[in-house]
């Protein structure tokens, strides 16, 4: 195979391409200003949020996997602001930034991750089960892959309630290898659900470089089907948001599922106990030049959409929120004993087996 | 006897059998080129080569069928997953294939294979990624199910495992891979469906597998300081049963609880103690007891998952309540 490189572990292969981002400036893509300061707010929330909860982690203020989506926040911040806020969203486990943008107040989120009663799972999901039903985020979900035809049902059930809304299921480029994929996708086209399926391909799964886990490009998975699909550059907010409004207003209308593949990156280790040998330095120095934050603060100085002080006095709020929900999640009790039994059931009065 | 890690007795075993027989090999994600997902394939790739040491996609379903074919038309598989959690997405092949095409096919067709990896809780990593299988695969016929406690064991029965004409489930565990003991080199074969009694004892029998052997090792230490002598039986393999074993300690006891990291119900406890009241009814002074998982999946949040995973403390309790010392 091209593209390789000998390393002591074993042969490596460098990841995918990206393609073009978008020519479109804000003003033709439609997005205002105060749009391009929230996107800019809201990923660099994400990305202090994950720092700062890394760091938490290795102090051992709490346990359990910690999955980061650090280089990745494009993506769910260009989907959000592209779909509309009760559109239904499903992701996998690598889960925190789709937390974030749909409505889990950084307190909320720190405070699951420390496994505390005020988490937006009450502390009973962790890192991998952010959910947040009200804002229509449906979580955090830790068996690859199946959680996509879960992403259809929440389409089938917009139809069926003629709703108006469509749903979209995210998910990695290790889960297209999983027959529910397929399954999931042979119904969305077979009975138009409106479904918009993204693969968030950051080039790797786990340690397994995505050439050397599938075949031929992802995005051709849906020719099989007849399915619409698109391939976008997932380090440009901007390129996400263009695709994903062009691509949701098809699928309102249509009720026809779209597969979107997303190229991007991912700047960590696939979670805290990874020491990512099998990628090279060169290519995460290569992944580095074209960090989506670095990017849209380069794009906003330029554009003169906001000056350095502005942007310095944001990060510096946004410093001061994230500490803030270091503090309450510290602060915050654990969930009650009692909360072992609670929510296994409907009811408040099942009659556990012991 | 090298001091070995679990995860080195299982490698052992692994490279032994594949050193032995051509037809051996292992596929699973991340055993070949990252060296597995929790170290235990380390170095295998360069000794077998990718032939025989195979990295596969997230693909479970898919590998697993693959397993079963291959075991059918001449080698002798050994599919990893890297959690049995997620051979739920593939355990069709498992519970309806492998399981029972001998049976089907009235014996014309050979299922020489094993089905290896990480069971049971392994801390705080949520409901779906903490889930002990044996009482799952053990209810169903055409398998055999081992879950083993130290790394002597570990060895001995996978390598029993691979020469095994059937399919085997072989549970290990994130959190015993690291820990040490005494494991023979060479040849050493533990037969499957044979239990061992680790600690003797006149008062109590305990039976506990997997990490569960450990909670009750300490609870029989802790008993020990008042007196309570428990007898531990780690039975080794869950299916066969090595019900003979248990019930001679139980006519010396009089007495037993199962410590089992399952749910309670229709759980490998609630197997074993029916099988006792059935064949020892007479020889029981107390009713057997068993400290399980609650009848919840597992919580994230580090307290209730205390109060969740069996401990030390529960197994005492009951050991108190069966000899009625409370
Ligand atoms: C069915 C299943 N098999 C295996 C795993 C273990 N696992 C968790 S994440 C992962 C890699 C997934 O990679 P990808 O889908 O590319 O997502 P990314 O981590 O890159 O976001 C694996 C193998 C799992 N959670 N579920
Ligand atoms: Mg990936």
């Amino acid at each position: 195979m091209s593209n390789t490189v000998f390393t002591p572990t074993g042969v490596i292969y460098k990841s995918t391409d990206l393609p073009k981002a978008t020519t479109q400036d804000h003003k033709k893509l439609g997005l205002s200003e105060e749009q391009v300061i929230h996107l800019f707010k809201e990923m660099y929330l994400q990305r202090r949020f994950e720092e700062r909860a890394a760091q938490q982690y290795q102090k051992g203020k709490f346990g359990g996997f910690l999955h980061l989506y650090i280089g990745q926040e494009a993506v769910s911040s260009g989907v959000n602001m592209a779909l509309q806020p009760n559109d239904d969203i499903i992701s996998a486990y690598r889960s925190h930034g789709w937390g974030l943008v749909r409505g889990v107040s950084p307190r909320a989120a720190m405070a699951e991750l420390f496994g505390k009663a005020t988490g937006c799972s009450k502390g009973k999901g962790g890192s991998m089960h952010f959910f947040n039903a009200e804002g229509h985020f449906w979580g955090g979900h830790g068996i690859v892959g199946a959680h996509i035809p879960v992403g259809a049902g929440m389409a089938f059930a917009n139809k069926y309630l003629n709703n108006g809304r469509i749903a979209a299921a995210f998910f990695g480029d290790g889960a297209v290898d999983q027959g529910a994929l397929h399954e999931a996708f042979n119904l969305a086209q077979l009975w138009s659900l409106p479904t918009l399926f993204v693969v968030e391909n950051n080039g790797y799964s786990m340690g397994t470089a995505v050439n050397r886990h599938t075949a031929t490009d992802i995005y051709k998975r849906a020719l099989a089907y007849d399915m619409d699909h698109a391939i976008v550059n997932g380090m440009d907010v901007f390129s996400v948001y263009e695709k994903v409004t062009e691509i949701a207003r098809k699928i309102r209308e249509t009720n026809k599922p779209c597969f979107l593949e997303v190229r991007t990156y991912r700047y960590r280790g696939h979670s805290m106990s990874d020491p990512g040998n099998y990628r090279t330095k060169e290519e995460m120095d290569e992944f580095r030049e074209t960090d989506p934050i670095e990017r849209l603060k380069s794009y906003m100085l330029k554009k003169k959409v906001a000056t350095e002080a502005q942007i310095a006095t944001w990060s510096e709020e946004i410093e001061a929120q994230v500490l803030d929900a270091v503090e309450f999640a510290e602060q915050s009790p654990f969930p009650d004993p009692a909360a072992l039994y609670q929510d296994v059931y409907a009811e408040n009065d099942y009659p556990f087996h012991i | 006897m090298a001091e070995l890690q679990f995860r080195e007795a299982i490698r052992e075993a692994l490279s032994e059998e594949m050193r032995r027989d051509e037809t051996v090999f292992i596929m699973g994600e991340e055993v070949a080129e990252y060296d597995g997902a929790y170290k235990v394939t380390q170095g295998m790739l360069a000794e077998f080569g990718p032939k025989r040491v195979i990295d596969t996609p997230i693909s479970e379903l898919g590998f697993a069928g693959i397993g079963v074919g291959a075991a059918m038309n001449g080698l002798r598989p050994v599919v990893e997953f890297m959690t049995f959690n997620f051979a739920l997405v593939g355990i069709d092949q498992i519970l309806n294939n492998a399981a029972k095409i001998r049976y089907m096919s009235g014996g014309q067709v050979p299922m020489p294979m094993v089905f290896r990896g990480p069971n049971a809780s392994a801390g705080q990593l949520g409901a779906t990624h903490s889930v002990s299988f044996e009482n799952l695969y053990a209810h169903y016929p055409g398998l055999k199910v081992i879950c083993t406690s130290e790394p002597a064991d570990a060895k001995g029965l996978l390598k029993s495992a691979i020469r095994d004409d059937n399919p085997v489930i072989f549970l290990e565990s994130e959190q015993m891979y690291g820990l040490k003991g005494e494991v023979p080199e060479g040849e050493h074969l533990i037969p499957i469906g044979k239990g061992k009694v680790k600690r003797e004892g006149k008062d109590v029998t305990l039976v506990a597998h997997g990490k569960m052997y450990h909670v009750a090792v300490k609870a029989a230490a802790e008993l020990a300081k008042n007196g309570v002598e428990c007898e531990i039986i780690d039975p080794r393999t869950i299916k066969p049963f090595d019900l003979p074993l248990v019930l001679e300690s139980v006519r010396k006891t009089n007495r037993c609880v199962i410590v089992d990291e399952a749910h309670p119900f229709a759980g490998t406890s609630a197997e074993v103690g029916f099988l006792i009241q059935r064949e020892a009814f007479d020889h029981l002074d107390a009713p057997v007891l068993r400290v399980t998982l609650p009848d919840t999946p597992a919580p994230f949040s580090r307290p209730l998952f205390d109060l969740w995973y069996p401990s030390a403390k529960q197994v005492i309790d009951a050991v108190n309540a069966v000899t009625y010392r409370n």
